[in-house]
């Protein structure tokens, strides 16, 4: 008797999270339906539930891999954006962190609590002023000045400091015994054993960088430098003259994303989880 | 204890290690670089160069320029001019317009992930890690992409989805975009709708941290399910509470994407202003950044004060201490 209760629990309370998921979903799999209409349709209508079957082509996407040369561009920037963000921070995050979590020295408390500080201290405050210092510095409108506030990442350091504390300290000594520098312990012996954490760190900040908005917003001046938000944001007229542009082409700066998330899901959950505490 | 050891084996280190056949000066240079003593410093400069030059700095800047005009090529003192001006209509309609929205996101999004959290950690239910992929991956997409989205489903146009499902309760279209009710319901919307999945995480977090043990002597005690989580699992999950509201407070304040997307810095009527948004419209889209950063200065205070005040009263800051 009970045991059939439990299967009737057990079957209602997964529907019911079946459906919370579909909505939750439906946005994304409305887009990617959406990106197969014909886009003057698409501007005068929106999203709508009744789809014309018929009406669905390839034009959009064969519009953008056609015509649309500055998409591309914008593809191009995001791309070498993310990828150098992802190996810089990596590298400058991972020795901060790995120090402060390893060596005992002086100061090491005061660093660490300036890293919680900055965590806590909200972009938005420093905007100004760092706009101000890339224009005189002449980094505005470029690459180094799009990643440089993200090159130490605090979180990342945080992130790196926890997982090199779980780590047996005995092979440092080991490794000093056998005549390796402090520098050849890091990068032979210590940096391999922090992997997982450096595959949960470069999601985050590819996520990061590639979704990055406000910033590049600033800093970026022309549109061969735009990024994909900067340069979708763009397109996200009331008028609508770009939809064809503007939804194939949300689409594929998803897509990829959620293909890696599939492959990387356990580095993705922890990555997000630390870095919720800064968007 | 552990440090002491380690000392211990680093001078044996370098009284006896180091290669014998290189010459005396190389040796002590490399010695120096390699020391015990010096080797961390180097490892975390790049945080202290860059906590120097992009954070310390800009702190700092961002103080001073909230009492100086900045024109091009002429900056002057004037005092606390900045912040006598800013108590005007539009800061305040920015002010309640952040609150709101602040409010209304730290409801949902504390309140739907706790629950899908509990659903999710049931033992009853199947496919757990197929249902919690699903509910993170619009955490994946920019807000950008969010903004597109929600757009097209808030359609003016009859047929749009959201007018759809108002009319078959018998409402006229509305033109959401252009409502101000509306217009914080669509920014409410994106902002929970990307940030759901993280938060329930945090709390499928908070939950598997519960030891099992507790729930097995309370079925001896002969507790039954509410009572169970009305005396255990929320008392439990208090911390992660805290901590998920600290956050959804802290990113309520900061909020500007959401409103951006939608109007592109510009809502009819200041309907989206946020408070960062007007920081952005005056110090940038005006050029103003002396006021800006004044504006800057008081969001900073109020994310201060908002938050201090939420751990006192949930003694947040005692549980840090324990």
């Amino acid at each position: 008797m009970k045991k059939k209760n439990d299967t009737v629990t057990k079957w209602l309370l997964t529907i019911i999270i079946a459906i919370i998921a579909f909505i939750a979903l439906f946005p994304l799999i409305s887009l990617i339906i959406s990106s197969f209409r014909p886009s003057t349709e698409l501007m005068r209508d929106g999203i709508t539930f009744s789809i014309n079957w018929n009406e669905l082509s390839l034009d959009n996407y064969v519009y953008i891999f056609t015509q649309a040369g500055e998409y591309w561009q914008w593809y191009g920037n995001s791309l070498i954006v993310s990828a150098l963000t992802i190996i810089l921070s990596l590298f400058f995050s991972s020795m901060v962190g790995y120090s402060l979590a390893l060596y005992n020295f002086k100061g090491r408390n005061l660093i660490f609590l300036f890293v919680l500080v900055i965590i806590m201290i909200p972009f938005e405050v420093l905007m100004l002023p760092l706009y101000q210092l890339m224009i005189d510095i002449k980094l505005i409108n470029t690459y180094t000045g799009i990643m440089l506030p993200l090159i130490v990442s605090p979180t990342a350091v945080f992130f790196f400091r926890q997982y090199a504390m779980g780590l047996p300290q005995e092979l440092m000594d080991a490794a000093r015994i056998d005549g390796c520098t402090e520098y050849g312990i890091f990068f032979k012996v210590m940096a391999p054993l922090m992997l997982p954490s450096f595959a949960a760190m470069a999601i985050l900040q590819g996520l990061h960088s590639w979704n990055n908005f406000l910033w590049p917003l600033l800093v970026i001046r022309s549109n061969d430098l735009f990024t994909l938000p900067i340069g979708l944001a763009t397109l996200l007229t009331p008028y609508g003259n770009n939809y064809d542009i503007l939804i194939a082409g949300a689409v594929m700066t998803v897509i990829p994303i959620v293909i890696l998330f599939g492959l990387f899901q356990r580095y993705f959950v922890a990555g997000l989880t630390t870095g919720g505490i800064k968007g | 204890m552990t440090n002491k050891k380690f000392k211990q084996n680093t001078k044996d280190y370098e009284f006896g290690g180091g290669n014998i056949a290189e010459p005396p000066m190389r040796k002590r240079t490399r010695g120096f670089l390699n020391s015990k003593n010096v080797v961390p410093y180097v490892f975390v400069s790049p945080f202290i160069i860059s906590f120097l030059i992009l954070t310390l700095y800009p702190t700092i800047q961002a103080f001073i320029m909230s009492f100086q005009r900045i024109l091009p090529g002429q900056v002057t003192f004037i005092g606390f001019q900045n912040y006598e001006r800013i108590f005007n209509p539009a800061f305040f309609k920015a002010l309640s317009n952040t609150t709101i929205y602040t409010i209304a996101t730290v409801f949902v999004l504390v309140l739907v992930p706790l629950i899908l959290a509990i659903l999710l950690d049931s033992k009853f239910v199947r496919f757990k890690t197929i249902f919690r992929s699903a509910l993170f991956i619009p955490s994946l997409t920019s807000v950008v992409v969010a903004g597109i989205i929600f757009r097209l489903f808030f359609a003016e146009s009859e047929s749009s989805i959201a007018n759809q499902m108002i009319g078959l309760f018998g409402f006229d279209p509305v033109s959401w975009q252009y409502t101000g009710w509306s217009g914080m319901l669509l920014m409410v919307l994106i902002a929970s709708w990307r940030w759901m999945g993280v938060n329930v995480l945090y709390f499928l977090a908070g939950l598997q941290n519960i030891s099992k043990e507790l729930y097995e002597s309370a079925d001896i005690d002969g507790a039954n399910i509410f009572q169970k989580f009305l005396y255990i699992t929320l008392p439990s999950l208090k911390p992660i509470m805290v901590f998920v509201t600290t956050i959804s407070i802290i990113g309520g304040f900061r909020v500007f994407e959401e409103s951006y997307v939608l109007w592109e810095g510009n809502s009819p009527g200041n309907i989206g202003l946020t408070l960062v948004g007007y920081l952005y419209q005056q110090g940038i889209q005006q050029n103003d950044m002396g006021f800006g950063a004044a504006i800057g200065v008081i969001i900073l205070l109020i994310i201060f004060i908002v938050s201090i005040l939420y751990l006192l009263i949930t003694g947040g800051f005692k549980r840090g201490d324990e």
